[in-house]
């Protein structure tokens, strides 16, 4: 289902809708490293993977390197609760593919690779790739699997595991070379732009933060899916199209994101709108909660889950996370103590910026978002007459 | 003094300076032990457990040196370079005394490794630090083999010393109970 | 402008290769002024910075901190 909520060229399709009328089937045409840069300045073009990072800047990172690069479309997904990089790749291969094959060629890569998870169906990737440069690599991991650099360690023959951060993947990464590693749904938008041009890019989205992205909508809600819409849509009218059931709050950003309460719902989907809630759009999740379900029992699946998917590399991200699903659980099941929200503060304080990657941070904001937003129900628990006991998969 | 006499000098010099190296390398692994428990010492800390690890390590290898340099010179010794290099073609004692080549050899390997460990990073180097559990018996062995005080009083002393440290260190690293660091550990706080 | 103390402009820090930690502590007892242990036994930056600073007295004692660590997972970053 695509979103029209936002004034768009008439002719040119959504991101999900395979454009029929291409000139040629051999790839995405020819750009000068020059002409993207400027192309990729002119529309700011941020990262759809969940940084939003100017892509410009990381293409300038890579670019400037005196070994050939290496360029990666990472579309490993590693977000339980996204699916738009599956749905694209199922629906509009090409356009990922035509995007990859133009940054490549606009930087003389070495090699291009596709990354995707296994479970995601070949037959349509083969068929794309038929003819093209382009390997595609189909991995295994779970949720900390689709990081830059767990990517990389995986392409070089190792495990799916993330590397400290200072090595840098654009300094070196798979095969010791400079390393690009763009999202698939950033790819897409390139090789929109390359077709109509940064101004059209623009007409789309605000100032800051132009075009359009895809979002996933899952939860309280009758019509899950994938949607595209533009950026800095409101929040209510990007969930609207999948029919959300008496939200009361949504979670914005997946399972490493921030809770934004019904009240907030006419909040822009913008970094600086959605700042005061510590929460930012990252990969497009919105996962509605509805009135009857327990938003600490959500919490406690959530924080089992984020435990269990340490990479179990890092002393405070081991130790503490268990420790932090631990503690919620005992608070949702109506434990009476009241030590509990200061105990989980400073276990996720304790764990934040102390370790690989940014796993125990997202799950530490995760969870003082679950606090804050719902501190009146942590009150409720704390004292056991939680009536919502209901059970919604998350 | 008499040329025999510096003779016997060279070789209790050399002797010395190789049962001094011996002592300091039984030190330094029982060291490394410590260290690699998590246990602090009193005074020294933690700190203190590894450079003195280091620091008694480095300087028996000194001491190595220089028991290979004067029994080189110490024509007693009958020591030729190529006997630093190549074990068993040594006109003394040639099995004992190959089996300090050997050790020599593997100093060499593992002083090398431990400089470069920056650049070879923590698991090259600690696969090859593993070598010093083959160092140690084999510098042992050497000793009891090619001295000519090996029945002397004072020498088993030391070499029972020694060998009852290390058996006791190593036992205590193959306990079920050794404190691992990191996440076996149970919590603790630094003094 | 005359030198302070805390001379911002040169701040270096240090890196904390936490795959490689395990603990082990020399670090927290060579800087006790940049780290504490937290509740496992991991230093923990006073400052709750990722890259804590090291200040100026500090800086021979990190150098030795950095080679102290018998897993190597220190390493000074920032202009010296």
């Amino acid at each position: 289902m695509t979103s029209t909520t936002a004034p768009r060229a008439a002719e040119v399709r959504g991101l999900l809708d395979p454009d029929d009328a291409r000139p040629d089937s051999g790839g995405g045409g020819q750009i000068s490293l020059p002409d993207l840069l400027e192309m990729l300045d002119r529309s700011g073009l941020t990262g759809r993977g969940g940084a939003g990072f100017p892509t410009s800047i990381k293409v300038r990172a890579v670019a400037g390197g005196r070994r050939r690069p290496v360029i990666v479309g990472n579309a490993m997904e590693g977000e339980p609760l996204s699916s738009k990089d599956a749905v694209l790749l199922t629906r509009n291969p090409t356009l990922v593919l035509d995007g990859l094959e133009i940054l490549g060629r606009a930087m003389r890569c070495r090699r291009a690779i596709l990354a995707v998870h296994e479970d995601v169906e070949a037959a349509p990737l083969t068929a794309a790739l038929r003819g093209r440069r382009t390997e595609l690599a189909r991995l295994t991991g779970g949720f900390v699997a689709g990081q830059e650099s767990a990517v990389v360690n995986q392409l070089n023959g190792g495990l799916s595991l993330p590397r400290d951060q200072a090595r840098r993947v654009t300094e070196c990464g798979v095969d010791g070379r400079p390393t690009l590693v763009v999202n698939a749904e950033t790819l897409a938008h390139l090789g929109r732009i390359a077709r109509h041009g940064p101004a059209w890019f623009r007409s789309a989205g605000t100032a800051d933060d132009p075009g359009t992205s895809l979002l996933t909508i899952s939860g309280a809600v009758h019509r899950p899916g994938v949607i595209e819409a533009p950026r800095g849509t409101r929040l209510r009218d990007a969930i609207a199209p999948a029919l959300p059931i008496d939200p009361v709050a949504v979670l914005v950003g997946g399972y490493h994101g921030a809770w934004v309460p019904a009240a907030g719902l006419e909040v822009r989907l913008s970094k600086s709108a959605l700042a005061p809630y510590g929460a930012s759009l990252g990969a497009g999740v919105l996962h509605v909660l509805g009135a009857e379900t327990c938003p600490l029992q959500v919490a406690t699946r959530v924080v089992d889950y984020l435990a269990t998917e340490s990479a179990r590399q890092c002393g405070p991200c081991v130790n503490g996370l268990p420790h932090l699903a631990t503690a919620i659980r005992r608070l949702a099941s109506g434990v009476r103590d009241d030590s509990l929200p200061l105990d989980i503060d400073r276990m996720a304080r304790m764990v934040s910026g102390r370790g690989a990657c940014a796993h125990p941070d997202g799950t530490a904001r995760f969870i003082a978002s679950t606090l804050a937003v719902f501190h009146s129900h942590v009150q409720d628990h704390l004292e056991d007459r939680c009536t919502l006991r209901g059970q919604t998969r998350p | 003094m008499t040329s025999s006499g510096l003779d016997t000098a060279l070789w209790s010099f050399g002797r010395g300076a190789g049962l001094a190296a011996l002592g300091l390398f039984t030190l330094s692994l029982v060291l490394g032990i410590i260290g690699r428990s998590g246990r602090s010492l009193p005074l020294i800390g933690r700190v203190g457990v590894s450079d003195l690890h280091r620091t008694a390590a480095l300087t028996g290898t000194s001491l190595v040196a220089i028991h290979v340099g004067s029994l080189l010179i110490d024509p007693y010794a009958q020591l030729k370079a190529v006997d630093l290099l190549l074990p068993f073609l040594a006109a003394y004692r040639p099995f004992w005394l190959g089996i300090g080549t050997l050790a020599a050899d593997l100093l060499v390997v593992l002083t090398l490794v431990s400089v470069l460990r920056t650049r070879i990073g923590p698991r090259g180097f600690r696969s090859v630090h593993w070598a010093s559990y083959v160092l140690w018996p084999l510098a042992l062995v050497h000793a009891l083999g090619t001295g000519s005080d090996a029945t002397s009083p004072w020498f088993r002393a030391f070499a029972v010393a020694c060998v009852l440290v290390v058996v006791g260190a190593v036992w205590w690293r193959l306990a079920p109970s050794f404190p691992g660091r990191g996440w076996d550990r149970q919590p603790r706080r630094t003094a | 402008m005359h030198a302070t103390g805390a001379d911002t402009t040169m701040s270096t820090r240090l890196h904390i290769d936490w795959t490689r930690c395990d603990g082990h502590g020399s670090c927290v007892e060579l800087l006790p002024d940049v780290f504490t242990t937290d509740d496992f036994g991991f230093p923990m930056p006073l400052s709750h910075e990722k890259e804590p600073v090291i200040p100026v007295r500090s800086r021979v004692a990190a150098g030795h901190a950095v080679r102290s660590c018998p897993v190597m997972a220190l390493k000074v970053v920032g202009r010296v």
